[in-house]
């Protein structure tokens, strides 16, 4: 049984991390524990639990910006944006249901080392374009911060993007400062009805090439559709892709109606309003289809006019369903549980033309058989293993979640 | 300024490094005489100068990792350049060191209007994307003043920002991929036509990085589709706290314009001598607030825009009516330089970035500053964003004039920090701001860094000198002080 460890303080943490450089022990880290499934299964001894690392300490809602610690939960962040009427423009996911943990949205440290994104992120990026600076605990033992509370600053490495999709492995989070932007107006979805992937693709690029200012673009194919609460994506019997715009209430409006006429082509086209575009768009970022069941399941990231091909060899090689975020460029496959995960079929669909595969959800004995994160060449595997070495030499945190024995 | 000491060593075999290099680079792509090397002695800080000790101008990607691979063989520092725009230095040669010309990597090689991205070598410059791909509506976000001439290469080692980063974002935020040579020969890509690069965000670590971490030998970047119309509101203010009040409420009202710039009296003035814009000269403050989009949206906004300007006293309000005139308001921001080159015989750039609510505090402490060393200073500055661009002017002719502007650039970048703001925000640390790092930063977030370096670089080649104000060598750094013995963390809520 190994050590639980809960510090309350930046300095509570560096003694914890202390603790375990002087003893040879190393640590599982988590703020809200929503995303444990998220990676590979750590082979730490012991606990360092930052859930009482919480709280907001600056936002400055007139200079769009944020400071808080690790753990303070993404509720209370979403709830004082919005008392401001403004948010994480990145459109922060709730994987919390996905991983099994019904009710919780996780931290807002969480959103940040899993580099996380919604369908936003074809307009405003990922979690990483949005970190303005943090403050930290390497597995040195040392504090160290990085940026700042601007959003201009290129004084010495931007180690805040490094943080950003590290899981944890390099550094403990104590506090991150980040960019908040305003909630639109108003928001409006365009559908195209329709089952042919290839042409939903063509959609979506169509759309995304235009000036209107796209923040979402997405197919459900049919399967996937019937399972959306919105009455107007399920109520069909085939396939839709989904275009979303946003924005003042008059261009939204304009957008909208301009993008109808556009993709009219495609097939039948219809308009979801504020309430189901809310809607149907906080499904499609949480995953909400695959939730129920057992299923595992993978997230690609591929060029986005690569999706509908990608997708059809994954359907066939995993007898999986997918849908489709990113105007094609990130596939959501469901499959039906391997001891293997189908790791080398999901990883040759993504063919030539480059992209990544993650084995998002699946029980802890496949995550720690099969390689979660996509394999990389050696020069590069190689460099990741010494920068994961500058921070955190004696493997102190969360061995082995993103690499196998480091 | 201090650069480290030249390694004699390195010096004394010239000759034999420039019979291998020949080898490696076929053609006439070193240079080694001593007028040709002079037009490569500065990069845009031309205030510090050294001669290099041999240009090479590779041509391809294995070129590049011959050179690499020799010179970590043989102990030889490499100082990478791209067009030498750099404003802090970030090209700066050593006297012992190649500097290696990346001017020569100039060819677009693929446009993916599909994807919505470009792949380019790292030599073809900011500008000459948006020409490649202008003519399908299509263009590349990050404008940083000098896009006419320097290379998308160097706009990811300095991570370049521009007039518009505010709504679109800056450098690290527009690339998509890199295929990088190492210090060692290895060469890695990163990310791609896809979003998001898999495993550590090396991608996000190396924009911005200075030249310290590799040579950059391809990029992916990708492009969007030009907004279908652009106005420009051009108001006046008396004072820089009602500029500033404007600025503040315009994004507290929901929103983010395209471009919002203000510029102070001084720099007004020399403007409107220059070029001819229309700004109110006797306004304390201009501010040019650019809304882009569709018209019905652009209507909508910039009838807000001006409500809330006059509502914190604006003096003055202009609505470009068409083109010409938006681009007539732009004009004289964009020839900022120039005009305060007429009426000072030398400038100072400075690039501070502010908590935007500090604004009316630094402008008044600089204007104290400016009292005290005697030099008038024009200030331009990224509203939106909080990036300053304090312009001192000075006379370089002037015995000790350079050290003191000098000076009073080093408190102004002080300042910044003392007011919750950093060093640079888009010009980089370079050699100019290198020995002011320590206000930011702790010997521990330093030497973080510079270990971080070391994963990439072991022997210190790659511009060595620049961003860091102590070398440290990697072997001292990469030890860990273990406090073993007594334990201390009786506070600690352990279950």
């Amino acid at each position: 049984m190994g050590e639980h460890f809960k510090p309350e303080n930046p300095d509570q943490i560096l003694d914890a991390v202390q603790w375990a450089l002087a003893e040879g022990r190393a640590f599982d880290v988590f703020g809200g524990r929503t995303k444990q499934g998220y990676g590979r299964p750590t082979l730490a001894t012991d606990n360092l639990d930052l859930s009482a690392v919480s709280g907001i300490d600056l936002y400055e809602p007139g200079e769009l910006v944020m400071s808080a610690k690790a753990a303070t939960p993404l509720a209370d962040i979403n709830a004082a944006l919005a008392d401001n009427r403004q948010r994480l423009a990145f459109e922060a996911p709730n994987w919390g249901p996905l991983f099994g943990a019904k009710d919780q949205s996780g931290t807002i440290g969480a959103l940040f080392v899993c580099n996380m994104a919604g369908s936003r992120r074809i307009q405003a990026g990922a979690a990483r374009d949005h970190i303005l600076g943090f403050h930290a605990i390497s597995g040195r033992g040392e504090h160290f911060k990085s940026g700042g509370r601007v959003v201009k600053n290129v004084t010495g490495f931007d180690l805040s993007k490094l943080m950003a999709g590290s899981f944890g492995t390099l550094a403990v989070l104590c506090d991150v400062t980040f960019k908040v932007l305003p909630v639109p107006e108003k928001a409006r979805t365009v559908l195209v009805l329709g089952d042919d992937p290839k042409m939903a693709t063509a959609a979506m690029t169509v759309a995304l090439q235009s000036p209107f200012d796209v923040s979402g673009a997405a197919h459900l194919p049919a399967g996937v559709a019937a399972m959306s609460g919105v009455s107007y994506v399920s109520g069909g019997t085939s396939g839709v892709t989904a275009i979303r715009v946003e924005g003042p209430g008059p261009s939204v409006e304009f957008r909208a109606q301009a993008l109808r006429q556009m993709l009219a082509e495609f097939g039948e086209t219809e308009e979801l309003h504020s309430v189901n575009t809310a809607k149907l768009w906080q499904e499609i970022r949480d995953v909400s289809y695959f939730v129920e069941g057992d299923s595992q399941v993978w997230r690609l990231s591929v060029p986005p006019s690569e999706g509908a091909d990608v997708a059809g060899r994954l359907t066939e090689s995993t007898g999986g369903q997918t849908f489709f975020d990113w105007g094609g460029g990130l596939i959501w496959l469901a499959m039906p549980p391997r001891p293997d995960a189908a790791h080398e079929e999901v990883r040759a669909a993504i063919g030539a033309a480059g992209g990544h595969a993650t084995l998002f959800r699946a029980s802890p004995d496949v995550r720690a058989a099969v390689p979660v994160f996509q394999p990389q060449p050696a020069p590069l595997a190689d460099l990741a293993s010494r920068i994961k070495n500058s921070f955190d030499p004696k493997g102190v945190f969360n061995p082995g979640r993103m690499y196998e024995g480091s | 300024m201090e650069m480290p000491k030249p390694d004699a060593g390195v010096i004394s075999r010239r000759a034999a490094i420039i019979t291998d290099l020949a080898r490696l680079v076929p053609g006439d792509n070193i240079i080694t005489d001593e007028d040709e090397l002079r037009a490569y002695e500065c990069d845009g800080l031309s205030a510090y100068r050294q001669l290099p000790l041999i240009v090479v101008l590779p041509e391809t990607t294995a070129q590049v990792v011959a050179i690499l691979k020799y010179c970590q063989d043989e102990g030889v520092k490499i100082v990478p350049r791209g067009s030498g725009t750099s404003l802090s230095g970030g090209a700066l040669p050593l006297a012992d060191a190649i500097t290696l010309g990346m001017g020569k990597f100039n060819r677009v090689l693929e446009i993916d209007y599909e994807n919505r991205c470009v792949v380019v070598q790292p030599g073809v410059t900011n500008k000459a994307i948006t020409d490649t791909v202008e003519h399908n509506g299509f263009y590349y976000a990050p404008d940083p003043s000098s896009r006419i001439a320097c290379s998308i290469g160097g706009n990811i080692a300095e991570n370049a920002g521009g007039m518009h980063c505010l709504k679109y974002g800056l450098t690290t935020n527009n690339v998509l991929g890199v295929e990088m040579v190492l210090t060692s020969g290895e060469v890695i890509r990163l990310g791609g036509k896809h979003m998001e690069s898999e495993g550590y965000d090396l991608l996000g670590l190396i924009t911005g990085s200075e030249g310290l971490l590799g040579v950059i030998t391809e990029i992916t970047v990708r492009i969007l589709q030009k907004p279908a119309s652009a106005r420009a509101v051009l108001l006046g203010f008396a004072s820089s706290e009602a500029g500033g009040a404007t600025v503040g409420a315009i994004i507290a009202d929901g929103i983010i314009p395209g471009g919002m710039e203000m510029m102070d009296k001084l720099a007004v003035n020399a403007m409107e001598d220059f070029v001819h814009s229309g700004y109110p000269r006797d306004a304390e403050a201009v501010l040019i607030v650019e809304l882009d989009g569709p018209e019905v949206e652009v209507d909508y906004l910039v009838g807000r825009v001006e409500a809330i300007a006059r509502d914190n006293g604006a003096i003055s309000v202009r609505i470009s009516k068409d083109e010409a005139e938006r681009k007539m308001f732009w004009a004289g921001r964009m020839s900022a330089f120039p005009s305060v080159g007429r009426i000072s015989p030398d400038y100072f750039c400075m690039d501070g970035t502010i908590p935007r609510g500090q604004l009316p505090t630094v402008l008044s402490r600089m204007a104290e500053l400016s009292k005290h060393y005697g030099l008038r200073v024009a200030n331009v500055f990224h509203a939106g964003d909080g990036n300053l661009h304090p312009l001192i002017l000075y006379d370089a002719n002037n015995p000790g004039e350079l050290e003191k502007t000098e000076e009073f650039g080093a408190d102004i970048l002080r300042l910044c920090v003392e007011v919750g703001g950093v060093l640079t925000g888009e010009h980089g640390v370079g050699v100019e701001k290198r020995d002011l790092m320590c206000t930011m930063f702790s010997e521990d977030d330093l030497k973080q860094q510079q270990r971080v370096k070391c994963a990439f670089d072991p022997d210190a080649l790659l511009n060595p000198g620049k961003v860091y104000p102590t070398l440290h060598r990697c072997a001292e750094l990469g030890r860990v002080h273990v406090h073993d013995g007594q334990l201390r963390f009786p506070d600690i809520p352990r279950f």
